[in-house]
């Protein structure tokens, strides 16, 4: 791959190049145009993954797992086990143990293979649904679940995940992740003995229409920051489509900011994992950013909030079940004879553990003191928080005098 | 000690914190080749360098979004917002994100980014230059502000808002950027979140920041000539307020003006009333009174000199107050 760094004008992403028919802006966008992809639907894989970028053919083939059978187990164990843990945390909320869930399913590609193209020294910026990248960054996936149980706003020490905080305010993780590629790109220039690294900043449809979108790819491309868009363009902002947010393939908009954008069909993990880390090496090699569009689908609700039978109908979802990301690569590894029923029995097994430890982590979770999110507000101590400090556990105090009297 | 204006003595303590610290650098539009609209940044972009000293695109979300994530890893950028008036696009960034990176990770990120922000009137200008919106900062819990008025303290206190560990806002007294005074650069400076006691009285107080702290000066110079001995404070810090100085002084004068250009209604003035009222009722001769700006957007520059309080608008809160 050419490693020289690419002016603007020469960028050119032909694969993702077609303009959408203004007719199409009532229902979905035209799925395929140009969209790559190894492993179709129906578990078939490709002899190869090329695409036309910046006027020039990049081959994926340095970047496929697709000829590593161990690898490709694991990709699938990874899909298999994140969506275990997206049912179980279904069933927490439907039983009250959760405020809230926000479901992965159908997207478990897109975020498995992005995560899994991620270098330990790669710092990832999540949306709130981002369950299978934090897995594939070794958060404990209990952790996840602290936010929706109300006991924290975090959950774990980014710093030793290399992910950030799930970030609830759309689009706002953008520019901290187009920021910290900054301080990457300032870190590298100051030590060069530092492996070169890069950020990824993960959005979805809905949060393409946001002005911070927008801003963090002038940013980026102003300052050729190593960074990279990561949008799953999962069909639905809550209830409204993707159409009322675009009216050309996402992947489209990198080229009016000057550097490359690619779309994958998100629901092939083999895929997404190559074109991520084609992305990741251009961003760190000094090429600037680039933006990918996993082509995805949401098969479950937003949230547990959400009510999907007032705004789709269940025949699209029923059009997206054969592309489901899990089924074509179980089908691909069996006809591959690269994993039996032994395999697959025991990945059940292993998920039914995991499900049944996540249940009980999380009914063990207790909620915090409210003393003690005084500390959290300042770094340094600050004289008003002290003084109201005081007073909720004089006021506190109080009342265990009461009982204690009764 | 030099005798330098609150524009330089920034400058010269940009500079300082840019020499000491290689992890400092300074992102906003504007301010390296020109070296910013009020030149506060003149020549620095020229000394440290493009990577020290960013020329950001017009973006205020992307600016403060940027600082967030050059602090998370890191950095300690010091980000300029051209106007008071502009700062809105990066509301969300700042009370949003910036304000609960700690909360959120439950004390264990630090997110030490500094916005500096020109404000306040008197210049003038066309709509959105003249504005104080510190009450809107103040009231979201995780940022600190403070805002200096004369040179001594705009050298030091830019410094040590770039050594917190919390986000720290400063807003300029941009109509009083070119007012001279001597600063010492040898001299270890005070705590930032503290008021200052500038001119001891024994029968009122009148509490101002930033660009007001001359006019409440003035006032009580005149009003000696009436006979009344006025303590002025300058706040300094907004958040906190140094509520401590300010309730010592009013039990002994018994009587508190609180003057600041931005409108009185859920503005600082009230906010320290309510204080003082909890902590120094019985100290109290009179109401405090607050004077400030109305509740209208900021008016036109050809009426801009009725709306601003100013040193008869202060002698008449004092006359009130005495006359209660």
């Amino acid at each position: 791959m050419n490693s020289s760094r690419l002016p603007a004008a020469e960028f050119e992403v032909e694969e993702v190049g077609r303009a959408v028919h203004s007719d199409d802006v009532d229902g979905q966008l035209e799925p395929d145009a140009g969209m790559l992809q190894i492993l179709s639907a129906d578990g078939t894989m490709a002899g190869g993954l090329t695409a036309e970028i910046a006027g020039s053919t990049v081959d994926f083939s340095p970047y496929l797992s697709a000829s590593d059978p161990a690898h490709l187990r694991s990709l699938y164990r990874d899909m298999f086990m994140i969506r275990r843990f997206d049912q179980e945390s279904t069933a927490l909320q439907r039983q009250g143990q959760l405020a809230l869930w926000v479901p992965l399913t159908g997207q478990e590609a897109a975020q498995i293979g992005s995560g899994r193209a991620l270098e330990p020294q790669d710092y990832a910026f999540p949306t709130y649904r981002e369950h299978g990248v934090a897995l594939t960054r070794g958060v404990e996936l209990p952790d996840i679940l602290r936010l929706f149980r109300g006991v924290t706003n975090g959950g774990w020490d980014p710093r030793e995940r290399n992910f950030h905080l799930y970030t609830l305010v759309l689009a706002a993780q953008s520019l901290h992740a187009v920021g910290y590629a900054m301080g990457m790109q300032r870190d590298q220039l100051a030590d060069p003995s530092l492996p070169p690294a890069a950020s990824i900043a993960y959005f979805g449809d809905g949060a393409s229409s946001e002005g911070d979108i927008h801003e963090s790819m002038v940013f980026a491309a102003s300052f050729n920051a190593p960074v990279v868009f990561f949008c799953q363009n999962n069909q639905w902002a809550i209830s409204v489509p993707s159409s009322v947010q675009t009216r050309v393939p996402l992947a489209q908009r990198a080229e009016g900011y000057g550097f490359p954008g690619i779309r994958v069909d998100g629901n092939d993990v083999v895929a997404v994992e190559a074109v991520t880390r084609w992305a990741l090496e251009h961003a760190r090699s000094g090429q600037g950013p680039v933006l990918i569009e996993a082509y995805t689908y949401r098969m479950s609700a937003h949230t547990t909030a959400d009510d999907p039978t007032k705004y789709r109908l269940s025949r699209d979802e029923q059009e997206w079940q054969p592309r489901d990301p899990l089924a074509r690569l179980e089908v691909y590894l069996r006809s591959a004879g690269m994993a039996d029923d032994t395999f697959f029995e025991e990945l059940g097994a292993e998920a039914r553990a995991m499900a049944t430890d996540l249940r009980q982590a999380v009914l063990s979770m207790t909620a915090p003191e409210l003393a003690d999110r005084f500390a959290a507000v300042y770094a340094e101590p600050h004289p008003l928080v002290q003084e109201e400090l005081r007073f909720f556990q004089e006021y506190e105090a109080g009342f265990a005098d009461e009982v204690k009297h009764a | 000690m030099a005798t330098m204006t609150i524009a330089k003595a920034i400058n010269e303590g940009l500079r300082a914190s840019l020499a000491s610290d290689p992890k400092t650098l300074l992102m906003g539009e504007d301010i390296g080749e020109l070296g910013g609209v009020y030149r506060v940044t003149d020549g620095l972009k020229r000394d440290f360098g493009a990577l020290r000293v960013v020329d950001s695109p017009l973006a205020e979300s992307g600016i403060i979004g940027t600082a967030i994530g050059l602090a998370l890893r890191g950095y300690r950028p010091i980000c300029e917002i051209q106007f008071d008036g502009f700062v809105f696009p990066g509301f969300n960034q700042i009370t949003t994100q910036l304000a609960k990176m700690r909360t959120r990770s439950d004390g264990m990120l630090s997110a030490p980014v500094v916005i500096r922000i020109p404000y306040g009137g008197g210049i003038g200008s066309v709509e959105h230059h003249s504005e104080s919106p510190e009450a809107l900062f103040a009231h979201t819990a995780g940022l600190r502000i403070i805002t200096p008025s004369n040179p001594q303290d705009a050298y030091w206190m830019i410094q040590q808002a770039v050594t917190c560990e919390d986000p720290v806002i400063v807003f300029e007294p941009k109509r009083r950027y070119w007012l001279k005074g001597e600063v010492d650069t040898t001299a270890p400076a005070g705590d930032p979140f503290s008021a200052h006691v500038l001119r001891r009285g024994t029968d009122a107080t009148v509490v101002a920041y930033g660009p007001l702290v001359p006019v409440a000066l003035a006032a009580a110079a005149a009003a000696e000539e009436d006979g009344r001995s006025i303590e002025v404070i300058d706040l300094r810090s907004i958040s906190p307020i140094d509520f401590d100085t300010v309730t010592e002084s009013v039990t002994r004068t018994g009587r508190l003006i609180v003057a600041h250009e931005a409108p009185t209604f859920g503005g600082i003035g009230g906010e320290i009333a309510a204080r003082i009222s909890e902590r120094a009722f019985l100290s109290l001769e009179s109401p405090v009174i607050r004077v400030g700006g109305f509740h209208m957007p900021y008016p036109v520059a050809r009426v801009e000199e009725q709306y601003l309080p100013d040193i008869d608008r202060i002698l008449e809160a004092l006359d009130r107050a005495f006359a209660y």
